[in-house]
């Protein structure tokens, strides 16, 4: 085990490097100098413009740049804001709790409602429960999340008075927003979840569990539904980048602050070192999210051996 | 001897022109393909018209008419200019399908190239190039598109270009893996016997068969472009007002929502129904060519 995800880890490294060195170069990619877009909207004389340069290092090799850009991230230092001046680092650990809140909830919301419809679908196969069961995923998996967000809004806000529209803080603040998350995902987990189900249940060996007198609760829990989830499984981590991407737009629409609104905000206010150093993390993160996935996929599913 | 040689060459067609046949029942016969195609004609038809069948301008203010609710003179309301709401979601619909179509095929012909000669090279252009997508793949696609906007700046045109590379991967994935299954087939190796160069290799005889899953990718992927699109429009990344289009009509509209629902419900509404009929057709164009990508 513990060699496997060495070699994982090992195998990461060339997809990191090549991530930071793009990363590293998106401030030279976009048009103009970058000691500019270090000044921002500020109007800069040469003279300001080149002491910029001086203190950023931007008259160096840019392979020098790199190095030292590489071993400030290496030891935690991803820059400081153009905004705020506040160290990226810091920014960043200040919005985590609230995105991993939301994305948190969410996958539980996506995970619950995606698994009993995909079940429900797949023991009533080719019933009006299923056709309506998949109707539901189908309007899910089209309804994009800037929408929903704003239905639920309406409805559970602006008509029943039942939870804040916007804001952070407290559990009632967190069910719209993980809701509307939820559903992004909960359509197409459904719909793997009933294919999956269906060919478990197509299996010799759910025959033999029936004929040998199992209750139908006991065949399900403990033989189809186990066997069903191994691919279910795989999806998860994909899951969570789309959860990742919608709490971007949810955020804005919630008004929470957390790291995918910052993102944005970064992007509109051309604040690149919070951008840069934004996407180094959501990189690595998203990288180890899916070893970790790979990892949880052979504990449910003992077949799968690392060598 | 020319009937003789018309005949052997209608002979030969004869089981390709037939299995096209059959390939058009199935199609017909799917009620997914049916719905999601009707559905589709039915918008492209009213996005094309919609100079005709709209006597407002999509774009032209107008304060008196500020926020008006449904009626018979504006069936979906105006929204805080004095905009027919309507007027503006058939304008839109032109707007959201070419935002599609272009980023799709900009993914699908990149993807496609990139997965083809992945798998027919092999060796360091393979792994050098499935490198590249593992880098690409680090991000989650909408984030990666943030990103390609970030770089070159917002507007539309960057936001089809954006979306478009960032979904590159699913394509070069699945081609490149098709490509690997088929490469060693008797036909690419007679092909290659008679000396046939590579480039036209991949590009006659590998790609026309694999083009089933692309078809499928590629319809559901319009889907995916629209609703992305439509997102960075939202965010306030692609199209810049005063221009009709959907994501930027919520993002507009969701200040008014306590007084004015209908300003966003209709462009709510408009890409719910578009991606629906889409993923019909997806759905069933992956039955009938592709049954083995069936979830």
């Amino acid at each position: 085990m513990s060699q496997y995800l060495t070699k994982r880890f090992i195998q990461a490294i060339p997809t990191v490097l090549i991530v930071s060195i793009l990363v590293f170069l998106m401030l030279h990619l976009i048009p103009g100098d970058p000691a500019e877009i270090f000044v921002g909207e500020n109007v800069a004389t040469p003279e300001m413009l080149e002491q910029i340069r001086e203190r950023m290092g931007l008259n160096r090799p840019l392979h020098e740049q790199y190095l030292s850009y590489m071993a400030n991230a290496l030891q935690g230092n991803l820059g400081e804001s153009l905004n705020s001046r506040r160290p990226v680092v810091d920014e960043i650990l200040l919005r985590l709790p609230s995105t991993l809140e939301l994305t948190v909830a969410a996958m539980l919301i996506s995970t619950a409602l995606g698994l009993g419809l995909g079940i429900l679908a797949a023991l009533n196969h080719n019933t009006i429960i299923d056709s309506a069961a998949m109707l539901l995923a189908l309007v899910g998996i089209s309804m994009p999340v800037y929408w929903s967000s704003l239905l639920l809004i309406v409805i559970f806000s602006v008509n029943l008075r039942w939870f804040p529209p916007i804001g952070q803080g407290g559990l009632d603040r967190l069910v719209l927003p993980a809701l509307a998350l939820g559903f992004l995902s909960a359509g197409s987990l459904a719909r793997m979840v009933r294919s999956s189900m269906l060919e478990v249940l197509s299996q010799d060996y759910l025959l033999t569990a029936r004929a040998k007198g199992l209750a139908q609760r006991a065949v399900i829990f403990r033989h189809t539904l186990r066997n069903a989830l191994i691919p279910v499984i795989t999806i998860l981590g994909l899951t969570f980048g789309q959860l990742l991407g919608g709490a971007v737009i949810t955020e804005t629409i919630f008004a929470r602050l957390g790291i995918g609104r910052m993102y944005v905000e970064g992007i509109l206010n051309k604040d690149f070192t919070l951008v840069q150093g934004t996407t180094l993390f959501i990189a690595l993160a998203y990288v180890v999210i899916n070893i970790g996935i790979d990892l949880v996929y052979g504990y449910v599913d003992p077949r799968i051996h690392y060598d | 001897m020319t009937n003789t040689a018309t005949l052997k060459l209608t002979e030969q067609n004869r089981p390709r022109v037939e299995q096209r046949r059959r390939l058009l029942r199935r199609l017909r016969r799917s009620g997914n393909v049916v719905v999601g195609v009707t559905i589709l004609a039915l918008i492209a038809a009213l996005a094309l018209l919609a100079p005709v069948i709209s006597s407002y301008n999509p774009e032209l203010m107008a304060p008196l008419d500020r926020l008006q609710p449904p009626s018979a003179a504006h069936l979906f309301g105006t929204d805080d200019f004095g905009r027919d709401v309507l007027t503006r979601v058939l304008f839109g619909a032109q707007i959201s399908l070419v935002v599609g179509l272009v980023s799709v095929a900009v993914a699908s012909v990149a993807g496609s190239l990139l997965g083809v000669v992945a798998g027919y090279t092999g060796g360091t252009t393979d792994s050098v190039i499935m490198r590249l997508i593992d880098v690409m793949l680090a991000f989650p696609s909408i984030l990666l598109a943030l990103v390609i906007v970030a770089i070159l700046g917002r507007s539309l045109p960057n936001v089809m270009l954006a979306v478009g590379i960032s979904t590159i991967p699913v394509y070069t994935r699945i081609v490149r893996g098709s490509t690997l299954s088929i490469k060693e087939a008797d036909f690419i190796l007679s092909a290659r016997a008679i000396g046939a160069p590579s480039g036209r290799i991949m590009l006659r005889h590998i790609l026309p068969n694999v083009i089933a899953p692309i078809i499928v990718v590629t319809t559901n992927g319009i889907a995916g472009a629209i609703i992305s699109g439509a997102a960075l429009s939202f965010l306030g990344l692609g199209a810049q007002p005063p221009t009709p289009e959907w994501g930027l009509m919520l993002s507009e509209g969701r200040n008014y929502l306590r007084q004015a629902s209908w300003v966003t419900t209709y462009p709510g509404l408009a890409i719910m129904i578009t991606v629906m009929a889409i993923n019909l057709l997806g759905d069933g164009l992956r039955d009938v060519l592709d049954p083995r990508l069936r979830i």
